[in-house]
């Protein structure tokens, strides 16, 4: 509704990623949105300390063989998404990433998929899932990228 | 503190155990009598014998060890490896693999080896290798404290999505 408005209101982004690598990936990309509103969303509770006076939320972990974790974290994502009310997605991975790509693009959010750099030889399940459904799809490889997607500019190191 | 500062900090993530890793450094520290190894294990029944171990760190605690050590011994997992280099610890990393069930599949094994040909990594593909390099450890160097970030050019795509109508790239 108001994802075409004026471009001086701040946005608001919703930044999510699961465990470990991609949490650590996510955190580095944090200049891109400086000055956005932010709320972070991960799997640990613990993950706050690294985003000190930002907006955390935890949600639980699920990986592709807990159906009912992914729909528990599925259900809670578009929760916290009706609330936050995101202008853009921005997501390093996993699961939990392609489902808020997924919502992110029902609610009319731009969204932004970067392919975890562990993710060598080929693009992630999840990655190749989200293609249809992301504004920017990215790699960190140059050696993956395709004319027809994904796109690389670059990677976290 | 009362406890030793520990050189070596070895970790195989928050996920899963890799008692493969874990065991190999376990038997080279008894052979070698080296009593500066502190280990993360993950969820696992195995008992490291010969090293203090813990099965998690949170963040600060994890930071805090790799912060103290002279090398980092790891699964080569992204998380793992990000902070060494943010540190600029050198790392040592042992690939999971994934005919052994120790991750989902041998993506660990690509990223190890794409990463030791650009520097940012020393590999042992296996214990065997693990133990020898573990034995030649001062000869780790680390490459350099990375920065906190991602390349600009990186950073400014993804900027241009978040803030349409700021930068002119198309």
């Amino acid at each position: 509704m108001s994802k075409d408005g004026p471009t001086k209101q701040i946005p608001r982004i919703l930044a999510i990623a699961s465990g470990g690598g991609h949490w650590v990936q996510l955190l580095r990309l944090r200049p891109a949105w400086k000055g956005a509103r932010v709320t972070y969303v991960s799997v640990r509770k613990a993950y706050a300390s690294d985003v000190p006076g930002e907006r955390f939320m935890a949600i639980n972990d699920a990986t592709r063989w807990d159906k009912v974790g992914l729909i528990k974290m599925a259900f809670r994502l578009a929760w916290i998404m009706v609330r936050v009310r995101p202008n853009v997605v921005v997501s390093t991975g996993a699961a939990p990433g392609y489902f808020a790509i997924r919502l992110g693009k029902i609610l009319g959010a731009r969204t932004i998929w970067l392919d975890s750099i562990a993710n060598v030889e080929e693009i992630s399940m999840t990655g190749t899932l989200v293609k249809d459904h992301a504004t920017l799809w990215l790699t960190q490889w140059p050696h993956l990228a395709a004319a027809e997607g994904p796109q690389c500019h670059g990677s976290v190191l | 503190m009362s406890r030793e500062r520990a050189v070596i900090f070895v970790t195989v993530g928050a996920q899963m155990a890799f008692d493969r890793m874990v065991r190999a450094v376990d038997e080279w520290a008894e052979k070698c009598g080296r009593s500066d190894v502190f280990a993360q294990i993950g969820p696992t029944d195995y008992t490291p014998r010969h090293i203090e171990h813990v099965g998690f760190l949170e963040p600060p605690q994890f930071a805090e060890r790799a912060r103290e050590a002279s090398v980092i011994v790891a699964h080569a997992g992204m998380g793992s490896i990000i902070t060494a280099l943010t540190l600029g610890k050198p790392i040592l990393v042992m690939p999971r693999r994934g005919d052994l069930r120790e991750t989902r599949n041998d993506h660990q094994v690509a990223t190890a080896k794409r990463l030791s040909e650009l520097g940012k990594v020393a590999v042992a593909m296996d214990e065997r290798e693990l133990v020898e390099r573990l034995g030649r450890l001062d000869e780790l160097r680390a490459t350099g404290a990375i920065g906190p970030f991602a390349q600009d050019s990186l950073l400014a795509a993804i900027r241009g999505v978040v803030f349409p109508g700021t930068t002119d790239s198309h």
